[in-house]
This record gives structure tokens, sequence and C-alpha cells, in this order.
């Protein structure tokens, strides 16, 4: 069966030339989109019609278009990676829009994610978290037996489940308060589960949490907006995990 | 140590060991008071609250609550402040309502109108039974004169339907403060897992009816009643 096909489409998007500069919302039309197409394929369409007009394309992240990567962002009607629960922007579908409809775009938003140019926001903030976590020590040499270090079947689990976060930063988008939480919470979870990580757990509790305030994050208020934005569904149970190591690595200062 | 409470998760615990301070004080509150419907002769009351006035440990405590109020209350405002700056330039379309709850995005808006109760509330009844007893009737229970803290609260509930749906508002935001505030706080002190996500929940819920209906049913029970 064919994909129906949208007819007409506004599309109101932020446009900044650099972080330097002011932006502004512009409002292009764009027409018979196929609702089979992702969100991504319909930019693409927008800027094709965009070269042509002599107009400067829209700048927007995007790399693997599977949904793995993490790189593609966009507040899409209100809600990062648009209205479609766990998936990335380039998992998103035209088939969620209406006919007609108006559909505003914008960057995330947060101090710590400055924007660069139009939709694209520097997100080097997530990798200086992860810089500061530090080092795993492992023991050097051959391959270890796989079962010499046993791992509860759950604890692995949960691990996994937190170390599926791909750094979109979906979640500072979603919060209120532009807070990382959750993007630590699920560092410091998938090694806080296993017994690898465990002797430096204490220091990157605390270099991580103290690097994420350093950067202008803000602070969490368990609204769990973060937990149903994120396209991996990462729990905020993890953020209670990250909350707990941070106070006892603190208290044992 | 001085450092911990500049940290994003220190300023957070800071509310939370508060509010949950204030939680426990709402639930001793609330015992009391409902000692106001079921005893019209209002002796059950003002032994309760002559107990609760003459008692060393609540003389101890009464500080320590004043600080706890003054805590969460200035403390969130800072927060809030904060948070406020982590994001320079706003969205220009929001849709959070289905990824996160009213009162949890609007705690803040929760507490000031708390507030405004609050001072209203205390002017009405602690100001007057702390620093103005004369003005007040006394009763004699069992040989002990007591000022007689039922005819305060009872005749203002009596006398005006303003000030009884005022207190039926006041239990109910306070109510609704606590649907997120009470699983909130422990989330923040890092005592929740994914076993206790659920539960911690249903425990707000219900306390937060408890207290809600609580508080309300009392003005309710004097303008229906009297």
């Amino acid at each position: 069966m064919a994909d129906k096909i949208l007819k007409k489409l506004n599309i109101k998007v932020w446009r900044q030339n650099r972080a330097s500069e002011k932006g502004k919302f512009e409002t292009y039309k764009i027409e018979n989109v196929s609702t089979g197409s992702s969100f991504l394929e319909m930019m693409d369409i927008l800027n094709n019609d965009l070269i042509e007009k002599g107009i400067d394309p829209i700048a927007y992240d995007h790399d693997c278009r599977e949904g793995i990567c993490g790189i593609c962002s966009l507040y899409i009607n209100g809600r990062p990676h648009g209205p479609d629960t766990e998936v990335t922007t380039c998992q998103l579908h035209m088939r969620k829009f209406k006919e007609g409809e108006t559909i505003v775009i914008e960057p995330w938003r947060a101090a710590a994610f400055p924007v660069i140019k139009d939709l694209v926001v520097d997100r080097i903030a997530f990798e200086k978290i992860l810089q500061a976590g530090g080092f795993v020590s492992v023991n050097t040499g051959g391959v270890p037996e796989a079962n010499s270090i046993p791992v509860a079947y759950d604890d692995a689990e949960e691990s996994m489940d937190a170390a599926s976060c791909i750094g979109c930063g979906a979640c500072v988008a979603a919060c209120k308060n532009s807070s990382a939480m959750l993007f630590v919470s699920a560092k410091i979870s998938h090694l806080a589960k296993l017994p690898q990580g465990k002797i430096e757990a204490k220091q990157r509790a605390r270099n991580m949490v103290a690097k994420m305030d350093e950067l202008g994050f803000g602070g969490c208020t368990n609204t769990g907006a973060c937990e149903v934005e994120c396209p991996k569904s990462i729990s905020i149970t993890n953020i209670a995990r990250l909350n707990r190591e941070y106070l006892v690595a603190r208290i044992s200062e | 140590m001085s450092n911990f409470l500049l940290a994003s998760i220190g300023r957070k615990f800071l509310m939370s060991i508060t509010g949950l301070f204030l939680l426990m004080f709402i639930g001793v509150h609330l015992a009391i008071n409902l000692l106001l419907i079921f005893d019209d002769s209002g002796e059950l009351f003002n032994v309760g609250a002559h107990f609760m006035a003459s008692n060393p440990a609540i003389k101890i405590m009464e500080p320590l609550l004043g600080l706890g109020f003054l805590i969460h209350i200035l403390w969130s405002f800072v927060l809030e402040y904060q948070n406020w700056k982590a994001r320079p330039v706003k969205y220009n379309k929001k849709d959070r309502g289905g990824s996160s709850t009213w009162a949890s995005r609007n705690m803040l808006i929760l507490g000031a109108l708390i507030l405004v109760f609050l001072v209203i509330h205390i002017i009405n009844f602690f100001w007057v039974i702390k620093f103005n007893p004369h003005s007040m009737q006394t009763v004699t229970i069992g040989g002990t004169v007591m000022e007689d803290a039922y005819t305060l609260v009872a005749d203002l509930f009596k006398a005006s339907i303003v000030y009884d749906i005022f207190y039926v508002f006041g239990g109910v935001l306070l109510g609704i403060h606590l649907t997120h505030g009470f699983w909130s706080a422990f989330q923040t002190l890092g005592l929740n897992n994914k076993n206790w996500m659920k539960r911690l929940q249903f425990l707000a819920m219900v306390y937060a009816v408890i207290v809600a209906v609580g508080f309300s049913v009392i003005p309710l029970y004097f303008l229906i009643k009297f």
C-alpha cells in the first residue's frame, strides 16, 4: 500500500548563523511529503528546495540514521526527538504529523549546549563529563576466562540497560531545569552494577558530578520527563543510584 | 563539607531532608487537628493542644521546625533560580503534559501558594496562642487551666465561609505538593530503586490524599454542622 502524501506542511524552524549571532524563527512551506519518509528525509527535501531557491540550507546533526549513534537531536513540536516514544529523530516518521500542520523545530536549549548553527548544538559537555569519570582499572595480559568474575543476571541486565544510553542529550532538552542527571546516572550506573568498576566508584561519582555542575547543567527535580523522552528509556531509578553513590562518596571523604 | 551544599546533589539533599522533616510534622499536626471533629465540647482538642504546647520535646522541636520551614522555603527559591539559569534561551513551543506531572513541574508555584496560606494560618492561630494568649478564653480541664484553643479555631470556622474555603484550598494545595514531594525526597536521598519506585509513588499518593482530605474535612465539618 502506498504511503499517504501530506500535500502541505509549514516548517517553523530556528535559524542562527553562528553562536555569536542572534537567531530567529523562519517559516518555510513544503509540499507533497510522503508519510513513509523519515523526519530527516523531510528535512533533506526541504533543504533541497531551499538550495534551489538560493537560501542557505538548515544545518542539523545526523549520522547513522538508524537510531544508535545519538547525534541527531531536534526539539520538535515541544518534545525532544518529536512526537513519538523511544525513538531518535532519524527514526521519527512523517506519519506522526497531520496535513497542513505547522511543525516547530528548535535546537536543544541549555546553557551547557550552545548553538553552533541553526539546529546544531555543541554537546562536548557530555564528553567532558565522561572524561572526568576517568578510567576503570583492569588486569593486563591475556584474555581472561569469561566466567572468572561472576556477575548476577539482574545486575548484568541493569548495567546493560544503563549502558544503552547513546548520549544524545534528549534528557537535558526535556528537563525543565536542563539537568544532565539522567545521562550522568546512566554512565555511573552501568559501571556501578558491575564488579569491574568498584575501585574507582567514589572518585568517579565525585568527579562526574563536579564536572556536570561546573558545565552549567541544572539540578534534578525528579519530574521524570527525561525517562519518557529518552530514546532508550533509561530509567530514573539510575538517578536514585547516582544520588546514593554520590552521597556515600561525599560522606566517606 | 561546605562545598557539599554547593554541589547540585548536595543542594537537593538539603531540600529533601527538610522536606521529610516537614512531612513528619504535617502528620503530627493533622493527628492533633482531627481531635477537633471528634469531640464537639472541645475538651479532647484542648488537652491535645495543651500537651503539644507544654511538652518539653515539642519545645525543643519548635525552633527546629521553624528552621526547617525557613530552609525549605528560602532554599527552594535559590535552587529554582539556579535551574532557571541553566536554560538562558527558552523554548518557543513546549509539550510537557505527557512526560511529567503538573505537580512535579510546578513545585515552586505550589510551594509559594502554600507559603501564602501558611502566613495567614500562622496569623490566625499560632501567633495568637503563642504571643497573645491573653486575648483568648481559658478553660479548666482536669484541674489544669489552659487556653481555649478549640474555641479560637471553632469560632473562625463557624463564622466565615471564606476562611473555610481558604483552609480547604490550603489542604488540597499541600496534598498536591506532596504527591510529588513525598517520593521525590526519597529519590534524592538515593533511597529508591526499580522495586521501590512504584511503592513510594503509591505511598506518596496515599499520604497526599490523607493530608488533603484530613485538613479539608475540619473546616467543612464546622461549616456543615454549625
